[in-house]
């Protein structure tokens, strides 16, 4: 095995070009001629769009055109589609209205798009946009889910009333009520899961350009996945053949998801570009990122644990409003539904589950997924009324949670809501969890924090995830209008060096260092010897792209699926060149050997002989080393683990410190520990930052947006957060050729119910609003020893 | 979103009223206010800049009027843009009472804000608001308060210390106010400018005077509303 193989804490092959300022944005690409987008948006929550009169910005310096949605509309540019279809409880197909690039006789949102003015510099397109008129008429707006589905409330569309997207239901309703009739205790609980904003560090930028020689239009473009968006903007958005339509998404700072998705810039700068026969750039500045990137959660959810005497969960029922804001996103309709309600048996063995879910649209910016996509709200839902059960049955959390865990020899587990977990050991995960965190000395510490006039609280969230999204056939059955496979490409240079194509995208993942560990792992070579190329439509087969913890499961799987057809076809060469059976050919540490003896040819050798086969069996091999593989997994993976957070309140004023954490993981076989560390760090930062810090608000009856900056949306510091107390338990993944699971999520989803069990033991209280905020903890408290005086 | 708020001011309400419609002693009150122009006999346009944190705007206001009844009160709505950085608009009721030898300046507020100013500014404008409201009360009290005193002590042609008005200005723009309003009294400063009352033909349409109290009530208006 290499030194810098599968295990190995590999420094980041990428890190140099990026820390040193090298690294290539799209913002920092420019093309000849270039001209400069910017996208005049509402100020109204929801207004009638009833005239546009550009003539006086026609004429402001600089610019070069200026188009509203009936431009786009005239040229036959369909909506942005929605990717995944839900049917309701009824069988009924979700309400899809239509969501045009730029707007169409209404806006539904503060940020909706209404015109794109095309100047020389962005400051006049700016300065242009400012001298459009437009005619809105204001219309009553609705953001909040329980407001929305009331009657003689505002209505986004005709063609969904009630603002209903769809009713939906999994598992089984009958079950689980007879699970409740028996219950010898029912625990209940009130939730609301936060919306978020995603704050990438780098905000969205796209470049449209047409070739008029070639007939062909390209986009640059700030993508997870930009198979995904040539697929969708040529094909629905701007009916353009793929074989004239590359994408390209370059270095790309940071997604968590709100990169996905197939957004109207990207097909306004495409499609201007074409019409003006000038290449556009668009590029999002903060302010716009607040209103325009698809915010994530945003879930008001009732929940009902039944159980035993002994504590044994006997039924989940769960009812979840979603809010899919305006317009439904490239993935919204999935996020609250099949990555949701799939993952409410968590941990447990509960054996009744039944949930409801509502998806509500209102006039808001589209909600999509965002780091951890609908597993984050389930893991909240379980975990907060698993804890509350806890403390309502006098039971320790742990133990309780002991009772109800998947036996270690129940796998593979097929759960009431349609997953079959194919491995973990969620006892050892706590046990490592408890013992990192000095669980039993918690009393002490209290006890300790009491003499300084603090408060501490403990809590734990166990979590499951689906990740390594996933077999294809399974998802399309529930309504996927995509596939979910991923491919790899290895092309070994005669000299022995490896470029690998890849569909998956890094952004941050550090992709380029861990597949090429697997590649120096498998061949027997340097990290530095191997390239891992990605984000180009021109460059890829093809490629599903990167989120949902997928990229090592699936795109690192149709990885090793080429290397092993790498190494499959050198044996036969090396197997001709040494004069022996193919059978008898090893291949260990980049050699190929005849089994017992010291005959070898190393992997160079056999590459170079594979460009210039002089001496090959050219009868019956081709010549070349190039492999190409896509890999649809046989199952999602299930990454688990459990996280403990420790917090101590100051009462006089309600800051939440938050003094210990610790999340032991279970990722199935890890490539590069460090990398997985640093992730799981990050997660971390946004599950803590969920349940302390971030909140997007909007004001409830006009609709606008009042945490639209970094003055009043509160991202988490440095500072703000502890050593983290990070531990892998590995239980391998049992179907694919790695045994990983995948490790970008977890901190996300494990993070904010911990954190929140932990606030509301310190409190002895049931519930508190996410996020902690010191008000919300002092107005908590404030009552408390108002009673107690 | 309803907020109300008062204010007692040491001067009889004529004189309150009065001043309430003056433009330039409302253009002096207001913070920020640059210009004041009538469009039509219905509507009115401002210029305001306001700066909320890092936005800055200039404000182009517009205001309607109804239920004038001089020297009890009126009912204003109105709507201001600022481009980029966004809108403004509201409505309020303002209603002068007697109180001894002062007026109880009272008035109720729905207002609303949007775009850049509401995403950027919406923690910020708390202070702000609190500040320019001050601002144009503490402005407006010593404006009536001195010249009442300065017409109480003597009815004489020299101007009150305060605003230095040119007498043009003002009376150029000083339009009787429609019937039933005949009462309405002379304006407070300077004291040689010439009564709107004594105008022998009203004309139907609001006076500007009133557009321009409007305006300065739904900017104060607007930026209490977000003193929530």
């Amino acid at each position: 095995m290499s030194a810098q193989g599968i295990g190995e804490p590999v420094r980041r092959k990428e890190d140099f070009r990026f820390l040193t300022g090298q690294g290539t944005y799209t913002d920092d690409m420019n093309r000849p001629g270039q001209l400069y987008a910017y996208i005049l948006r509402s100020p109204h929550a929801h207004a009638e769009l009833n005239g546009i009169d550009i003539s006086k910005a026609q004429a402001g310096p600089g610019v070069e055109a200026i188009f509203s949605g009936k431009d786009m509309e005239a040229d036959g540019v369909g909506g942005l589609p929605c990717g995944w279809l839900i049917h309701s409880k009824d069988g009924s197909p979700m309400n899809e209205p239509p969501h045009p690039p730029l707007a169409v006789g209404r806006v539904r949102h503060v940020g909706d798009s209404v015109a794109v003015i095309i100047a020389a510099t962005r400051e006049q397109a700016k300065d242009a946009a400012e001298l459009i008129k437009v005619d809105y008429k204001e219309l009553p707006a609705v953001v909040a889910v329980e407001d929305a589905t009331k009657a003689g409330k505002p209505q986004l569309f005709d063609a969904a009333p009630n603002n209903l997207c769809y009713d939906w239901h999994l598992g089984d309703k009958a079950a689980t009520e007879a699970a409740f009739a028996k219950a010898h205790h029912v625990t209940k609980i009130d939730l609301v899961n936060n919306r978020l904003v995603p704050n990438a560090m780098e905000p969205r930028s796209a470049i449209g350009e047409y070739d008029r020689a070639t007939g062909l239009h390209t986009l640059y473009t700030t993508s997870q996945n930009p198979h995904v968006i040539r697929l969708l903007m040529g094909a629905f958005v701007l009916h353009l053949p793929e074989h004239k339509l590359r994408v390209v998404a370059p270095d790309v700072g940071g997604g968590f998801g709100s990169k996905i998705f197939h957004y109207a810039e990207e097909a306004i700068v495409t499609w201007a570009a074409a019409k003006i026969q000038k290449p556009v750039k668009w590029t999002s500045d903060r302010s716009e990122a607040f209103i325009t990137d698809a915010h994530g959660r945003d879930h008001v959810t009732h929940a009902e644990l039944a159980m035993d005497k002994d504590g044994k969960f006997l039924g989940l029922h769960v009812q979840t409003l979603a809010n899919m804001g305006a317009y439904l996103s490239t993935f919204s309709s999935c996020v609250p539904t099949y990555l949701y309600a799939t993952l409410l048996a968590g941990t447990y063995t509960t054996p009744a589950i039944y949930a409801e879910v509502k998806a509500i649209f209102t006039n808001t910016v589209p909600v999509d997924a965002y780091r951890g996509a609908g597993r984050p709200e389930a893991t909240y839902v379980v975990e907060r009324i698993v804890e509350t059960a806890a403390r309502e049955m006098g039971i320790d959390p742990a133990e309780l949670r002991r009772r109800n865990f998947v036996p270690r020899d129940a796998y593979p587990y097929q759960t009431p809501v349609a997953l079959q977990y194919d491995s973990g050991d969620y006892f050892e995960t706590l046990d490592m969890a408890l013992k990192a965190s000095d669980y039993l000395g918690f009393p002490g510490r209290r006890d300790e924090a009491a003499k300084r006039g603090k408060i501490r609280g403990i809590g734990m969230a166990t979590y499951i995830e689906a990740c390594g999204i996933a077999p294809s056939a399974v998802v399309g059955s529930l309504g996927a209008r995509a596939a979910l496979y991923e491919t790899a490409q290895v092309r070994v240079h005669p000299t022995g060096s490896v470029s690998v194509f890849t569909g998956s995208h890094q952004h941050g993942q550090g992709h380029e260092t861990t597949f090429a560990q697997i590649v120096a792992d498998k061949l027997g070579l340097t990290v530095d010897q191997v390239d891992i190329v990605h984000g180009d439509t021109d460059k890829i087969p093809f490629g599903l792209g990167t989120y949902g913890s997928r990229s090592l499961a699936v795109g690192g799987s149709a990885l090793v699926m080429s290397l092993d057809k790498v190494i499959a076809k050198g044996k036969k060469i090396a197997a001709h060149l040494l004069e022996a059976s193919e059978a008898d050919i090893e291949f260990k540490d980049g050699k190929y050997t005849v089994a017992g003896t010291d005959k070898a040819k190393t992997f160079g050798e056999i590459a170079m002989t594979a460009y210039v086969p002089h001496n090959y069996p050219i009868e019956e091999l081709e010549p070349g080393l190039d492999e190409t593989s896509f890999y649809d997994p046989k199952n999602f993976t299930f990454p688990s683990g459990c996280h403990i957070a420790e917090v101590e309140i100051d009462p006089e004023t309600g800051v939440v410190k938050l003094v210990n954490f610790t999340a032991a993981d279970d990722f199935g076989r890890i490539v590069n520990p460090m990398i997985v560390e640093g992730q799981v760090h990050g997660g971390l930062a946004q599950g803590i930052g969920q349940a302390l810090h971030e909140g997007c608000i909007y004001d409830r009856e006009s609709g606008q947006l009042l945490t639209g900056s970094y003055m009043d949306y509160d991202m988490p510091r440095a500072d703000d957060l502890p050593n983290f107390q990070v531990a892998t338990n590995v239980t391998l993944c049992t179907h694919n050729p790695l045994g990983v699971k995948g490790c970008g999520e977890a901190g996300a989803i494990g993070a904010p119910a911990a954190v929140m069990n932990a606030i509301t033991h310190a409190l002895g209280i049931k519930d508190l609003l996410m996020p902690a905020t010191p008000q919300r903890v002092w107005q908590a408290i404030n009552p408390m020893r108002q009673a107690a005086e | 979103m309803d907020m109300s708020g008062e204010y007692r001011i040491e001067a009889s309400r004529d004189r309150v009223w009065a001043a309430l419609n003056d433009p330039e002693i409302l253009r002096q009150c207001i913070p920020g206010c640059e210009e004041i122009q009538k469009t039509s006999e219905t509507e009115l346009a401002a210029k305001v800049v306001a700066k909320v944190g890092p936005v800055k705007a200039k404000f182009a206001g517009k205001v309607t009027f109804s239920d004038v009844d001089p020297p009890n009160g009126y009912r204003i709505s109105g709507e201001g843009s600022g481009g980029a950085a966004g809108f403004a608009k509201g409505g309020a009721t303002v209603k002068l009472v007697e109180d001894g030898s002062g007026t109880l300046l009272s008035y109720k507020v729905d207002a609303h804000i949007g775009g850049k100013l509401a995403q950027i500014g919406s923690r910020l404008i708390d202070a702000t608001s609190r500040k320019m409201a001050d601002d144009f009360f503490v402005k407006f009290k010593t404006l009536v308060t001195d010249a009442q005193t300065a017409s109480d002590a003597a009815e004489q042609p020299t101007p009150a210390p305060a605003p230095a008005v040119p007498e043009a200005t003002l009376a150029a723009e000083v339009t009787p106010l429609p019937d039933p309003a005949p009462q309405v009294p002379p304006a407070p400063i300077p004291s040689a400018a010439p009564a709107p009352a004594s105008s022998p033909a009203p004309r139907p349409g609001v006076s500007p005077m009133v557009w321009v109290a409007g305006l300065a009530i739904v900017v104060v208006a607007v930026l209490w509303y977000m003193n929530r």
